[in-house]
C-alpha cells in the first residue's frame, strides 16, 4: 500500500520541529546570558571610569542634563517641573534623578 | 501514555489543518503578534541592559562629586574649596575636576570636554572619544580647530583615539591637557568646574555628604548611590513615551486577538458541533484549541524575543537607534552584555501568551459544552 | 439491543416557540439489518436519530442499550458510548473543510490516540473499499456529492462501530448514486452491523436491503412493519 504522508509531511511533527528549533535557540539565549553575567567586564570603559572620574553615559549628547543628568543643575530644563515631558525626545525616556524631585534640604 | 501523546499530536494536527485554511490571515495575526513581542521584549531587554551596564560601569565612579551652587546655578568650584574638602574628617583623596562642554556648528553637535591629567598631554594635544571621531571624519595626527572663548580658533593634533569598546561612556569626549582647557575657554586659573572625593569609609559617605553640606553651604555633593539610583530609573518601565506607544500598541492587538477568537464563527461552532458528534469530547476540543493559541502565542513569542534578543545584544541595537539617539547628532555604536532576568520573562510572558490564550479558551468553552445534535440538524 | 420507552423530545421548552418534535414513542431495535424511518420532513425522524445516537437527550422517557440506561449517563460517558457504537452519515454529509478525504476519515480516531501509522493504515483500507484511494490527499471541497457520501460513509467506520446511522442518506445524489449507497449500507448491514436510516424517498424504503420500515409522523410511529426474511 502506497504510504500518503512522510514523517515531516506530517503537519505536527513540523510544527513541533520548529517549536523546538526556537525552544533551543531560547535556551541558548538563556546560557547566553548566564555566561556573560559569570564573566564580570574589566574592559577599557571600567579603566576610563576609574581614570577620569566618569559619572554618565554618552547616550543622550543633545543637552548638558541629559548627558551628565547626574551633574545637571538644578536650572536645567526638566528640573523646573521635574515630572514635565521634555522639549527632547530622550527626555522622554530619562527622568530627572531623583535628587532633584525629593524636596531639597 | 503513548497514546496520550500521539493524541496531542493528532489534535495538533488538526489545528494546523484548521489554522491553514486561513493561511493569510493567521499568518498575517502571527507576524503582527511577533512584532508585538519583539518590540515589548526589545524594550525590556534593551532598558534593563543599559541599566546594568550603567551600574556595573558606574561602580567606580567618583564616591562623591561636590559642585558649587550660585543662584541656583552650577557655579565654578574656587581652588581654596579643595583644601576645605581635605580638612573634612573622612574624607580620602580630593581631586579638582576641569570639564565642560563644547558646540561644534559645523556638525552641530555637542562635546564633553576634559582634563586628562594622567594622560601627559601638551597643550595642544587632543584625545577624541570614537564616536566624535567617526562623525567628523577624524583620526590621530589629524589637526581639529577648537574655536576659542575670544574667538580665535585653536588648532589642536589629535595624539589618540579612544576605544570603541568604551563608546557608550567616551563616544563625545574630547580630552586634553590642563593648560590646552585653560586656554581654550579662559578659564579662570584658580578654579575648578567640580571636585572628586573618595571617601575612607564608603558606608560613611552620607554622613560625609551632610557634613560637607553643612562646612560649605553653597555647596551641592552629590553621592555615587544617587548616580546608580539616577541610572537604575533611566528607562525604568513605567516611564516613557515609548511605552505609552506600545501600551496601545498592546490594547489595539488584544481587540484584533479578541475579535479573531471571542466571535467565534457559526462555521467554528457548527465544526464543534461535527466533531462533537463524531465522537469529540468536551475536553478534546478544549486541548485541541489550548494546542491553537499555544501554537500562535508561543511562536510569536520565542520567534519575537529571540529577536529582539539578537537584535539588542548581538547587533547593538541598531534597529532603535534613532529612538534613543532622538536629536543627538553623536551616538555611542554600543555592544550591551546579555543579562536573562526571570521576572522579566515572566513579566513579558504574562503580557502577551496569557491573554492570548485566554481570550481563545472562554468562547470555545461555551461553545464545546453545547449538545452536538446541531450537527444532525445542519 | 435498543430500546426504546415513552421517549419524547421537546425543543425550546416553556417559550413560544415551543416544538413537540417526539410524543412517547416506545422501539425495540435488533441487532443487525437495515431499519429505516419514514416520513415527511418534520415527522421527528432526525429528532430520533439524533436520540438514539446519544447526541442529544430525551426530555422525557428512558433509552437502553444493551439492558443499559443511556439517557441518564453523564456527558462523558455518553461521549464514550457514541464513540464506540454509533458511526454517522448526516444530511449534509459535514465533512471538515480544508482538510483531506484521509484526514476527514481519520478524525474521529483522533482523540484516541492510535499510533500514526496503524490509523493511517486502517482509513486507507476503508478508502479503498469505497474506491476513494485515488482522492485521499485531494480536499474534501473538492469532491463530488457521491464521493463526498462515500467519505462520509467511511469516517462513520473508522471506529468500527456497531451501529451505523445514516440521516437522508440520498437526498443529495441521484437516483443511481442513492442506489449504490444501498447496496454499501446492504453489506455493512450484511456484516451485522445495524443500519438506521432515515428518508423521504420511496427508494429506500422500498428497496430489497431494507429489512424494516417505521413510519412517523408528528412525533409518533403510525406505522411500523417488518419484512419477512428468510433466516439466514
Amino acid at each position: 500500500m502506497r504510504r500518503p504522508h512522510r514523517f515531516l509531511a506530517r503537519r505536527a511533527n513540523a510544527a513541533l520541529l520548529l517549536l523546538t528549533i526556537l525552544l533551543l535557540l531560547f535556551g541558548l539565549s538563556l546560557v547566553d546570558g548566564w555566561w556573560h553575567s559569570r564573566s564580570p567586564i574589566q574592559s577599557a570603559d571600567t579603566v576610563l571610569v576609574r581614570e577620569l572620574g566618569l559619572t554618565d553615559l554618552s547616550l543622550f549628547t543633545e543637552a548638558r542634563y541629559t548627558r551628565h543628568p547626574s551633574q545637571a543643575d538644578r536650572f536645567s530644563a526638566f528640573q523646573d517641573h521635574p515630572a514635565a515631558l521634555d522639549h527632547f525626545p530622550s527626555g522622554a525616556l530619562l527622568p530627572p534623578p531623583p535628587a532633584l524631585s525629593a524636596p531639597s534640604p | 501514555m503513548r497514546a496520550s501523546l500521539e493524541r496531542q499530536r493528532y489534535l495538533l494536527d488538526y489545528t494546523l489543518a484548521a489554522l491553514s485554511r486561513r493561511k493569510a490571515r493567521n499568518l498575517g495575526l502571527l507576524l503582527a503578534y511577533t512584532l508585538l513581542v519583539f518590540l515589548f521584549s526589545a524594550v525590556l531587554l534593551l532598558s534593563q541592559g543599559l541599566r546594568r551596564e550603567a551600574a556595573l560601569l558606574l561602580q567606580d565612579a567618583p564616591e562623591v562629586v561636590v559642585q558649587q551652587l550660585m543662584a541656583g546655578r552650577h557655579a565654578l568650584l574656587p581652588a581654596a574649596w579643595l583644601d576645605s574638602l581635605r580638612q573634612i574628617r573622612g574624607v580620602g583623596s580630593v581631586k579638582g575636576r576641569l570639564w565642560g562642554y563644547y558646540y561644534d556648528p559645523v556638525i552641530k553637535a555637542n562635546y564633553t570636554v576634559m582634563v586628562a591629567p594622567d594622560r601627559s598631554l601638551a597643550a595642544d594635544q587632543l584625545i577624541i572619544g570614537a564616536g566624535l571621531a567617526r562623525a567628523r571624519r577624524l583620526g590621530v595626527a589629524d589637526y581639529f580647530s577648537l574655536r576659542a572663548a575670544d574667538g580665535r580658533a585653536l588648532p589642536f593634533k589629535i595624539s589618540g583615539v579612544l576605544d570603541t569598546h568604551s563608546e557608550l561612556l567616551s563616544a563625545d569626549l574630547i580630552l586634553l591637557s590642563e593648560a590646552g582647557f585653560r586656554a581654550l575657554f579662559d578659564f579662570p586659573p584658580d578654579h575648578y568646574t567640580d571636585a572628586a572625593l573618595t571617601v575612607r569609609n564608603p558606608r560613611e559617605a552620607a554622613t560625609i555628604a551632610g557634613k560637607i553640606a553643612l562646612a560649605l553651604p553653597g555647596s551641592r555633593p552629590i553621592l555615587r548611590a544617587e548616580l546608580l539610583r539616577t541610572y537604575d530609573a533611566v528607562f525604568s518601565w513605567r516611564e516613557g513615551m515609548l511605552f505609552v506607544t506600545l501600551g496601545a500598541l498592546l490594547l489595539a492587538f488584544m481587540i484584533l486577538a479578541w475579535d479573531k477568537t471571542a466571535g467565534l464563527s457559526a462555521e467554528e461552532k457548527r465544526e464543534i458541533g461535527i466533531l462533537k458528534a463524531i465522537g469529540w469530547e468536551t475536553s478534546d476540543i478544549l486541548a485541541m484549541k489550548l494546542w491553537e493559541g499555544m501554537l500562535l502565542s508561543l511562536t510569536a513569542f520565542l520567534a519575537g524575543y529571540l529577536l529582539a534578543w539578537w537584535q539588542v545584544f548581538h547587533d547593538g541595537a541598531r534597529w532603535f537607534a534613532p529612538v534613543l539617539k532622538g536629536w543627538a547628532v553623536l551616538y555611542p555604536d554600543f555592544r550591551l552584555t546579555p543579562a536573562v532576568d526571570l521576572q522579566q520573562l515572566l513579566v513579558l510572558l504574562g503580557i502577551t501568551v496569557l491573554p492570548y490564550i485566554v481570550a481563545t479558551l472562554i468562547p470555545i468553552w461555551r461553545a464545546a459544552i453545547a449538545d452536538p445534535d446541531a450537527a444532525m440538524r445542519g | 439491543m435498543i430500546e426504546l420507552r415513552e421517549v419524547s423530545k421537546i425543543f425550546n421548552q416553556g417559550q413560544p416557540n415551543e416544538c413537540r418534535a417526539l410524543c412517547g414513542v416506545s422501539l425495540d431495535l435488533a441487532r443487525g439489518g437495515i431499519t429505516a424511518f419514514k416520513g415527511p420532513s418534520g415527522s421527528g425522524k432526525t429528532t430520533l436519530l439524533a436520540l438514539v445516537g446519544c447526541l442529544a437527550r430525551p426530555t422525557s422517557g428512558r433509552i437502553l442499550l444493551d439492558g443499559r440506561l443511556l439517557s441518564n449517563l453523564p456527558e462523558r460517558f455518553l461521549t464514550e458510548v457514541r464513540r464506540h457504537t454509533f458511526g454517522f452519515v448526516f444530511q449534509q454529509f459535514n465533512l471538515i473543510r480544508g482538510l483531506t478525504v484521509l484526514e476527514n476519515v481519520m478524525l474521529p480516531a483522533y482523540p484516541l490516540g492510535w499510533p500514526y501509522r496503524e490509523l493511517v493504515n486502517a482509513a486507507s483500507i476503508l478508502l479503498d473499499r469505497f474506491g476513494l484511494a485515488a482522492k485521499a490527499s485531494s480536499r474534501v471541497e473538492w469532491l463530488s456529492g457521491g464521493e463526498a457520501q462515500r467519505t462520509a460513509l467511511a469516517r462513520a467506520l473508522i471506529n468500527d462501530p456497531a451501529v451505523l446511522i445514516a440521516d437522508e442518506p440520498t437526498a443529495n445524489l441521484d437516483s443511481a448514486l442513492s442506489r449504490e449507497v444501498l447496496t454499501l449500507l446492504g453489506e455493512l448491514a450484511g456484516q451485522g452491523r445495524t443500519v438506521l436510516v432515515s428518508s423521504h424517498d420511496p427508494l429506500v424504503f422500498d428497496a430489497a436491503q431494507v429489512d424494516r420500515v417505521v413510519e412517523l409522523h408528528d412525533g409518533r410511529i403510525v406505522r411500523d412493519a417488518g419484512r419477512a426474511r428468510e433466516p439466514s
